[in-house]
């Protein structure tokens, strides 16, 4: 029998599906506003001025979207696996640990385009080690992967409040975290580039970390769709019995691959602690990981899908914190929920309205969609 | 003719812009047997999904015994007295027969009474049509063959006066489905019609009143079985000529490539699935394994090919022993010029989410001629995929198409060119035309005897008995895990039947 769902065109599956379910979303969100007794106009306004209407605005929205890019990216590898790695939030707040040791160690000595390669590789390090006792347990007993990082996130959470509040406390310190780095371990902020176009920044967090992001969207394309590695990874994750059946070891591509997708979240740690706060804090992550989850899902799993997915929940987060300041009515859970329903129709009801676009199309045009099923009869 | 028990008119289907069905009409006899053949993709299963109710047509009508009907949902055709019994069967593998057959039809909100009503309307249904089963086992004890009997009982317990079987001879012995035939022939002395979809034409001969074929979502011809041939419906099936059976030479049998010895193996539950097996292949010869579905085939084809481990014995290619224990690498059998066609191709010989040429190094992702360093060399991959597509006739010729998309047929030709061109010296093949159209067979069963005739080994397992018998230059027939007999091409199929049954095996054994 054939499939009931025939093929779209890519950019309709890609642009236009996204696209409806998100204005879908809105609308939704929009009733919500209209419960509080607000307008939902003027709310939508003020999210996406408050987000890209001034420079200091794109500025947090790329800063916001650099931290999904990079969890975002860790959750697609673990997945284009077959592996949900739910645990993008603990590699990545563990990670913390390995920046704070680097920066802590040679902020004094070093310039920071040392101290960063420096801890890109240790946060990367120390993310994909925290992945990997989750894969390994996976690989060799069975033990499901997304109950074992989810513990993991607890025990990384645990393990870093007794630091912060412990050994990597100043002595002097009252608040549960480290000293303040010195300038060997500031990295450069970015906003000139949007003030090269003319916007005004007063102060934003962006740094060269969204550059690392970009290069790192582009590696994990390579990765998947250009290398071996990610040629097995794939089949595993597609069929694990036809990657037997081509002889790819099972324990070597889950290890490797969640030791990538945990690295990837380990570098997510670099945005907050090196480009913004300039210390390991209590919660630095504060859900970005999930956050990942939702980004990975919208963009596809592709590295493009991923960045723009990503910008569109810093969006969010940038908006809807302007939001909530300038309409009282609407808190920040307003916001949660806004983001809850951009994640509801973009990633759980995804396929909602697909069936009715391909009719739409079929209706238009009968050969742009589905032919490749039939012309292969006969054979 | 009869009076029409169904009645379709002008039947459109389409799924997007695929035209499963256009403009069909049949019109099928009351108590007669009716059957519908047609290659894979041509739309049956469609038709008469939308008879059961499971798609609607786009346009036409339905008639059931002279009366339009709207059918929506399968309640609506239970209601108008249409059962089905799928190819996969619908069973609660946990419950009993009886629980099984009241399933959806309970009557009451506690089981007790309706459960002595179904024992008693089975028994009357045992007696009328010689459809012998125990209420009280537990389906999954029982053979499939009883299973379908099942299905069977349940569509009449609901009152079918019509019954579409969707192709249920597959995954039956010979002698199981001699039982069926005489099952549905009981069926229709008492008034009951029967829809037979199938694609064996033996089948159609053997039991129809009336044949009708489809092709590519039209139907094609009505014909009465007895002024028709297996030819001409092939013929009418595909829209040329075809040939039934491929016509080959003597095998020139050579060395032994591939020697397997007290080969013993276990499936994961620990039950021994294959039992002390010894047997060798030549250069230059096929040699086919027969047997029902589930007789330890499969673990077999596994353990040679390295994927699942073997409890004791060896198996030497070209001489050279292959570890068992460690579960030898599939990837290194390959190095050493085993190649191997899976039964699975779905799940196990392709990625259906890839596209063609990614699915075209599957295996041999390995060799360099595919790579740059750790890249992957696309275009040496996607010329290397539309060379083999040229060979081998894939269609539609497209490498960057997803597997998926490709008909069954095609997608066995991509695996079969992927594994014959490495060029390996034995090649073992699983089902090699499950699922795959008439005329793909015609070109898969002549590949395999070029391969034979550049002196390969070949090994085909494969539950068709016809197949195993035009292909193989010596057959041996496995039975509960053993090599119950060994036969040459030209042993007839009551004989490999029994065998497969187990029957002569039995008989030695008292």
């Amino acid at each position: 029998m054939s499939a009931p769902y025939a093929k779209l065109p890519a950019w309709a599956d890609y642009g236009l599906i996204p696209l409806i379910n998100l204005f879908v979303a809105f609308v939704v969100a929009g009733f919500v506003v209209l419960l509080v007794g607000e307008n939902p106009l003027r709310a939508a306004v003020i999210l996406v001025e408050g987000a890209f209407g001034k420079g200091t605005g794109i500025a947090f929205t790329l800063f916001y979207a650099t931290t999904f890019i990079f969890t975002g990216l860790s959750v697609a590898v673990a997945a284009h696996c077959g592996l949900f790695n739910i645990g993008t939030e603990g590699q990545a707040y563990i990670a913390g640990l390995g920046i704070a040791i680097v920066c802590l160690s040679f902020d004094s000595t070093l310039p920071w385009w040392l101290t960063f390669p420096l801890a890109i590789i240790a946060a990367a390090t120390v993310g994909a080690l925290w992945a990997l006792i989750p894969a390994y347990l996976q690989a060799k007993r069975g033990s499901h992967i997304v109950i074992t990082t989810i513990m993991f996130n607890f025990i990384a959470a645990s393990t870093m409040v007794y630091l912060l509040v412990g050994p990597l406390k100043p002595a002097a310190s009252q608040a549960p975290q480290t000293r303040n780095f010195l300038a060997g371990a500031e990295l450069p902020k970015l906003n000139w580039i949007i003030e090269l176009f003319g916007a005004k920044i007063r102060s934003a967090p962006l740094n060269v970390t969204f550059l690392l992001a970009l290069v790192m969207a582009f590696l994990v394309w390579l990765l998947i769709w250009r290398t071996k590695l990610g040629y097995e990874m794939r089949t595993y994750g597609h069929s694990p019995k036809a990657a037997r059946y081509a002889g790819i070891s099972e324990t070597r591509i889950i290890i490797t691959a969640m030791m990538i997708s945990g690295g990837l979240a380990g570098m997510m740690a670099l945005n907050p602690v090196m480009g913004d706060q300039h210390n390991v804090a209590i919660d630095f992550v504060s859900g970005a990981g999930f956050v990942g989850i939702a980004v990975a899902l919208m963009g596809r799993l592709h590295p493009v899908g991923i960045v723009l997915a990503a910008i569109l929940f810093g969006m969010l987060y940038q908006g809807g914190a302007e939001l909530a300041f300038e309409m009282p009515a609407i808190s920040r859970d307003m916001i949660v929920i806004i983001q809850g329903l951009v994640i509801l129709f973009a990633g759980a009801l995804e396929h909602m309205f697909r069936p009715y676009i391909q009719a739409l199309f079929a209706s238009f045009s009968p050969r742009s969609v589905g032919m490749e099923a039939v012309k292969g009869k006969g054979a | 003719m009869a009076q029409a028990a169904i009645e379709l008119i002008g039947i459109n289907k389409s799924f997007g812009a695929v035209r499963a069905n256009r403009d069909i009409n049949l019109e099928i006899g009351r108590g007669t047997i009716h059957g519908i053949v047609g290659e894979n993709g041509a739309g049956k299963s469609t038709l008469m999904s939308i008879l059961y109710g499971f798609y609607q047509a786009d346009s036409g009508e339905i008639r059931v015994g002279g009366q339009p009907a709207s059918i929506k949902t399968p309640n609506d055709a239970i209601a108008l007295g249409i059962g089905m019994v799928h190819q996969h069967f619908m069973l609660v593998d946990n419950f009993t027969v009886l629980d099984n057959v009241i399933l959806g039809a309970e009557s009451d909100a506690l089981l007790k009474k309706s459960i002595a009503k179904a024992r008693s309307e089975l028994e009357r249904l045992e007696r009328e049509y010689g459809l012998e089963v125990d209420p009280d086992a537990i389906i999954e004890e029982l053979p499939v063959g009883l299973q379908q009997r099942v299905e069977i009982l349940k569509a009449l317990y609901r009152g079918a006066e019509i019954l579409i079987l969707d192709e249920p001879t597959g995954v039956l012995t010979p002698a199981e489905a001699d039982h069926l035939f005489r099952i549905l022939g009981q069926l229709k002395d008492q008034g009951k019609t029967v829809v037979l979809i199938t694609h064996k034409l033996r089948e159609i001969m053997a039991i129809t009143d009336t044949v009708s074929v489809m092709r590519q979502g039209t139907m094609v011809a009505t014909r009465e079985t007895r002024k028709t041939t297996v030819e001409e419906l092939a013929e009418l099936m595909v829209g040329r000529r075809v040939l039934l059976r491929v016509e080959k030479g003597e095998a020139e049998a050579g060395a032994v490539k591939l020697a397997v010895k007290n080969l013993t193996v276990k499936d994961t539950r620990g039950v021994t699935m294959v039992d002390d097996i010894s047997f060798d292949i030549r250069a230059g010869e096929i040699v086919g394994i027969a047997g029902v579905a589930g007789n330890g085939q499969s673990e077999l084809l596994e353990a040679i090919s390295g994927i699942r481990r073997a409890v004791s014995g060896s198996v030497m290619l070209d001489g050279k022993p292959i570890d068992l224990t460690g579960a030898a690498d599939p990837g290194e059998l390959r190095d050493r010029g085993l190649a191997h066609v899976p039964e699975d191709r779905h799940h196990v010989g392709l990625v259906l989410a890839f596209e063609e040429n990614e699915n075209s190094i599957l295996g041999y992702h390995d060799d360099p001629r595919y790579l740059k360093g750790p890249f992957l060399n696309i275009d040496a991959i996607r010329n290397d995929a539309r060379d083999k597509i040229a060979k081998y006739d894939i269609r539609p010729a497209d490498c960057r198409l997803k597997t998926a998309n490709f008909s069954g047929g095609n997608q066995q030709k991509i695996v079969l060119a992927r594994e014959m061109e490495q060029d390996p010296g034995v090649l073992i093949v699983g089902q090699p035309t499950r699922g795959v159209d008439v005329g793909a067979i015609e070109f898969i069963h002549k590949r395999l005897i070029a391969m034979r005739d550049q002196g390969k080994a070949v090994l085909v397992v494969s539950v068709e008995l016809d197949e195993i018998r035009s292909l193989s230059d010596r057959i041996l027939v496995m039975f509960a895990g053993r090599i119950v007999g060994e036969r040459g091409p030209e042993a007839t199929e009551g004989e490999l039947g029994l065998l497969m049954a187990g029957i002569e095996h039995q008989e030695a054994a008292l």
